[in-house]
């Protein structure tokens, strides 16, 4: 079995001096969507900032398409084809629609027009309010705006911290929508969700994680009907 | 120095108080060296002003130390302190409060009941473009009425004797009750600027402080019917006696002589050691008064503040209303030193308040001397008034060493040995900024 | 009733200065407020920054008209400008690298940062006065005025005279040029698009791959021509004296707060309204009054609201009243 084109492998550590990652891993493969679950204070997006480079680990590696990338910082990562959509804070609020595309693309030095049609293509309301500030867009708006700005470098796997956080219930579908349509171009997305039963819905691969560790995974539609899963993490 | 990356930083622990007593040591080794090199004289008006500049440099400490603050108009606090001096301690000019007295007190009084109308009608009325109209025209009406009550009383008592007087005077109070006074009058104008500036963000308060600074100082150097503006007022009360009373006074010649010293030279020295010691009971009460603060629940609470301010609003500390508290009282401290001083001079000289150049030389004090420990910025201020005064003589003495080389009338050389004179202030900028860099805490750090 | 008059007398009095005044502000807040926006400090060293910068451009100046080249009719100053400009540079970078950088590493508290400005200001000026001494230095040439009042009078044939100096038309044209030139530079260009992401949201800058220091770089490198062009028109109209510069920092911190500190725009509205401000409250109307009014209700006082002594008052309660009612400014700058 060829490794997955994203790989977290027994990450161990934390912000300081305590560990929020125990030994877990974390995978994504080509054309996949994974999706990580849990409750609060499992790591979840300790584990995603860590796939990022954003945390110093103390034990454990990741790979991207075999290759090794510890040594790359984040900004480097992103050169290497990762894209992050950050939580909060993830648009350039003072700056328009197509400014924040033009920024998400400040890496390439190659016409960018075809890549920004694309995702206008992906998230037509864009296209629609490409020159208004996207500070004043609503919440799943703006949401739409952050992935498109990652997607800007035609990256070649992209990683989404929490993005139905704080949006309704009907932008969260649709927003999930977009993501599904994202991955049908073929590239591999990771998600870190609290929203558990509607992200693991359109999971290819779910992992739970519980206090760092791995402590469920499989496809999306299996850990949505075990029991234990429902149980604990999906209020039955 | 603590607060400064938003934590507190711990770096290798100083005993500070051995440090305190060594400057201690230090700065009375530089004192009684130059009583000896140069003279009693000089060594007891350099105490006099440290003693003053101690003070002050308490008043910033607090603020910055305890809150963060930068306060960069403290020249304002300080002049309105001499102001205080002017107005308890001159005698009224019975003629120019007959002439033009009533008037212009009935104007101060419409101005402020003006602003005070406009301030409940701002929170009365409900926001719109009706609201603001209103505002307007009130503040304009009453600004109108202001000036046509204002502007004749102003020109009737400056008229009244103008060479001599032309102002309304004071209360003809002792003149020590000023100095409290002094820091009624800053606390007050702290309160003001406190309301408008504390609460955003830090920069606010310092561009806000060079304002009224600034303005403070207009109004002191303008309103002549107040304090005779540039004509300054000379010839203030003493709390001390005056030099040739005591040359005149038997007792006191017989005494000097007995000591082996000219009576002229003893009763310069006497008066000057007398406002030393007055300057000193202030400085070490309101030393002991800040030390308590500090230390008390209150002055923890507001260490805590400083160190980590979103958690403590978190809290539910008020930390607006607890900055606001610090900044009044740090400004009051400056009050009574603006008092002090003018009261050392014996006159009031607008002239002589630079917003910027004293204010600056007070922070170096503050953070040479250890920001947030009230001792070290005590000894701060009195070291760097020190070589305030020194640096001068010792620069020009260097310039003359460098450019003994050249020809002479070499324009070059007239040049440097000109600029001599005004490279104190910049010295005093790179010393700030390299302490700043490479000894945050000063020299006697915060325990 | 004398309309015609009047008007002339508040273009010459008023609307003239004002603009020549409001055009320097512009210039001067606009430093301010990339400094505030980009470095996330207000720089208290930007008054002397500006007197280094007309310095630096006397110094060329001088030498320029040393060996006979001039400008004809304008002032040879402004051939001078770019090498001012580029003196100024070297200025900025170097005390950028001396001194704010170490405080930009440690990302400490914004008040940090101003007090150093403080210390970097005090430095400044100690270098300018010793450059080039503390004296009143004059050293415009050229034209000294596009229309004298006298001129104006004889083809209008009113009373009241119109003169516009050379270097008012230049300040206003100038300021016009360089706003101008910086909005198309922050608003088309890739680099100043990055120097305003970066100012938005400095995290999600340096993850698309914005190099700070670059960013950095270009601000002080606008700052300083900024800061040279504005200092030096403002020599050029008044004279060079290195003091003056010092009271030119509150009303310019009040016009990038006005606008919104931040703010590019702002900044440059923010200076017209200071100016127009200081120039109509310290105006003595009595004779615009005396045009306009009928002879037998002419005011016989000077008219004067504010006394020219208090011009400082005018933008520090311009100042306050911003900060208590609307502290983002006229344009929702970054407020805290």
């Amino acid at each position: 079995m060829s490794e997955p084109f994203l790989v977290g492998e027994n990450l161990v550590g934390g912000y300081g001096q305590a560990d929020v990652l125990h030994g877990c891993t974390i995978a994504v493969d080509r054309g996949e969507i994974a999706v990580i679950v849990g409750p609060n204070g499992a790591g979840k997006s300790t584990a995603m900032k860590a796939l990022f480079g954003m945390l110093s680990l103390r034990e454990g590696g990741v790979r991207l398409d075999g290759e090794s990338i510890d040594a790359l910082s984040p900004q480097q990562r992103v050169v290497h084809g990762m894209g992050f959509v950050p939580q909060n804070a993830n648009v350039f609020p003072s700056m328009t629609v197509e400014e924040n595309l033009e920024m998400g693309a400040f890496i390439r030095r190659d016409d960018i027009a075809g890549t920004m049609n694309e995702v206008f293509e992906l998230f037509p309301i864009l296209k629609e309010k490409r020159r208004q500030p996207a500070g004043e867009l609503s919440g799943g708006q703006r949401q739409q705006v952050a992935v498109g700005r990652a997607l800007m470098t035609r990256p070649r796997t992209l990683l989404l911290d929490e993005p139905t956080a704080g949006v309704s219930p009907i932008v969260m579908d649709e927003l999930f929508d977009r993501i599904i349509d994202v991955a049908r171009t073929g590239i591999p997305i990771l998600m870190v969700e609290q929203n558990a039963r509607q992200a693991l819905a359109i999971a290819d691969r779910g992992y739970v994680l519980v206090q760092g560790r791995n402590a469920y995974s499989g496809s999306g539609a299996a850990l949505l009907a075990d029991d234990d899963v429902r149980r604990s993490f999906l209020g039955g | 120095m603590s607060g400064a990356s938003g934590r507190a930083v711990r770096s290798a622990p100083v005993d500070s108080t051995r440090r305190a007593a060594l400057l201690a040591i230090v700065i009375v080794a530089l004192l009684l060296l130059t009583g000896f090199t140069q003279s009693w004289n000089t060594a007891l008006i350099i105490l006099n002003m440290g003693l003053i500049s101690a003070v002050m440099a308490l008043g910033v400490n607090l603020q910055w130390g305890l809150a963060g603050l930068f306060n960069v108009g403290i020249m304002g606090f300080v002049a309105l302190g001499g102001l205080a001096a002017v107005l308890m301690s001159m005698p009224p000019t019975a003629a120019a409060w007959s002439a033009g007295g009533a008037r212009l007190v009935m104007a101060l009084l419409l101005g402020a009941a003006t602003l005070a109308a406009a301030a409940v009608l701002w929170r009365r009325t409900r926001a719109g473009t009706g609201r603001s109209v209103l505002m307007a025209s009130l503040l304009l009406i009453g600004f109108v009425a202001y000036r046509w009550l204002l502007d004749p009383a102003a020109d009737a008592i400056e008229s009244v004797d103008p060479a001599a007087t032309g102002y309304l005077g004071g209360l003809g109070l002792p003149v020590l009750l000023s100095w409290p006074v002094g820091g009624l009058l800053a606390a007050g104008a702290a309160w003001l600027i406190g309301k408008t500036a504390l609460g955003l963000r830090s920069d606010y308060l310092a561009i806000a402080t060079l304002g009224i600074a600034e303005i403070v100082i207009a109004v002191i150097k303008n309103e002549d019917w107040l304090s005779r503006g540039v004509k300054n007022v000379v010839g203030l009360p003493r709390p001390v006696p005056f030099e040739v009373d005591l040359q005149a006074s038997e007792t006191f010649a017989g005494r000097a002589r007995e000591l082996g010293l000219d009576p002229v030279m003893a009763s310069t020295l006497t008066v000057k050691l007398a406002y030393a010691g007055l300057f000193a009971v202030v400085l070490l009460i309101l030393l002991v008064l800040a030390q308590r603060a500090l230390h008390s629940p209150w002055g923890r609470m507001m260490r805590a503040i400083r160190d980590n301010e979103t958690s403590a609003s978190a809290m539910g500390k008020n930390v607006t209303a607890r900055h606001l508290q610090v900044f009044i009282l740090g400004s009051a401290i400056c009050g009574i030193a603006g008092a002090m001083l003018t009261t050392l001079d014996g006159q009031l000289t607008p002239g002589s308040y630079q917003p910027l150049r004293f204010t600056f030389l007070i922070w170096i004090m503050v953070i040479v001397g250890g920001s947030g420990n009230n001792v070290g910025a005590v000894l701060g201020g009195f070291l760097i008034w020190f070589l305030w005064v020194q640096v001068e003589p010792i620069g020009q003495w260097l310039m003359v060493l460098i450019t003994s080389g050249m020809a002479d009338g070499s324009a070059l050389k007239a040049h440097l040995l000109a600029s001599a004179a005004h490279m104190r202030l910049m010295t005093m900028g790179v010393i700030l900024l390299l302490v700043f860099r490479f000894s945050p805490r000063g020299l006697v750090p915060e325990r | 009733m004398d309309a015609l008059n009047a008007l002339v007398a508040l273009t010459n009095f008023v609307i003239v200065p004002a603009l020549a005044f409001g055009s320097q502000l512009a210039l001067g807040a606009l430093g301010v407020t990339l400094v505030y926006g980009i470095l996330r400090f207000s720089n208290f060293a930007h008054g002397d920054t500006m007197a280094f910068g007309a310095m630096a451009t006397i110094l060329c100046t001088w030498a320029l008209q040393s060996v006979g080249i001039g400008a004809g009719a304008l002032p040879t100053a402004l051939l001078a400008l770019p090498f001012g400009i580029a003196l100024t540079s070297l200025w900025l970078l170097a005390t950028d690298r001396l001194v704010y950088r170490f405080y930009r590493r440690q990302r400490v508290k914004p008040i940090v940062l101003v007090i150093v400005s403080a210390g970097v200001m005090f430095v400044t000026n100690g270098v300018v006065r010793f450059i080039i001494g503390p004296d009143d230095r004059n050293f415009a040439d050229g034209e000294r005025f596009i229309v004298t009042a006298r001129e104006f009078r004889t083809m209008t044939g009113l009373d009241e005279g119109l003169a516009i100096k050379t270097t008012q038309g230049i300040t206003v044209l100038s300021a016009l040029v360089v706003v101008t030139l910086l909005f198309w530079f922050l608003n088309r260009t890739r680099t100043g698009k990055s120097m305003r992401a970066y100012s938005d949201n400095e995290d999600l800058a340096l993850l698309s791959g914005i190099d700070p220091e670059r960013v950095v770089l270009v601000t002080w490198l606008i700052v300083a021509a900024l800061a040279t062009i504005a200092g030096t028109l403002y020599g050029l109209d008044k004279s060079f004296k290195p003091f003056i510069y010092f009271q030119l920092l509150l009303p310019m911190f009040a016009a990038a707060v006005i606008g919104g500190l931040g703010n590019p725009l702002g900044a440059v509205v923010g200076g017209f309204v200071v100016a127009f401000a200081e120039v109509t409250v310290t105006y003595a109307w009595k004779k615009v009054a005396g045009y306009l009014l009928p002879d037998e209700i002419a005011p016989s006082g000077l008219l004067q609201l504010i006394s020219t002594d208090y011009k400082v008052a005018v933008s520090f309660s311009i100042l306050v009243a911003v900060l208590l009612f609307r502290p983002t400014g006229i344009f929702k700058g970054q407020s805290l």
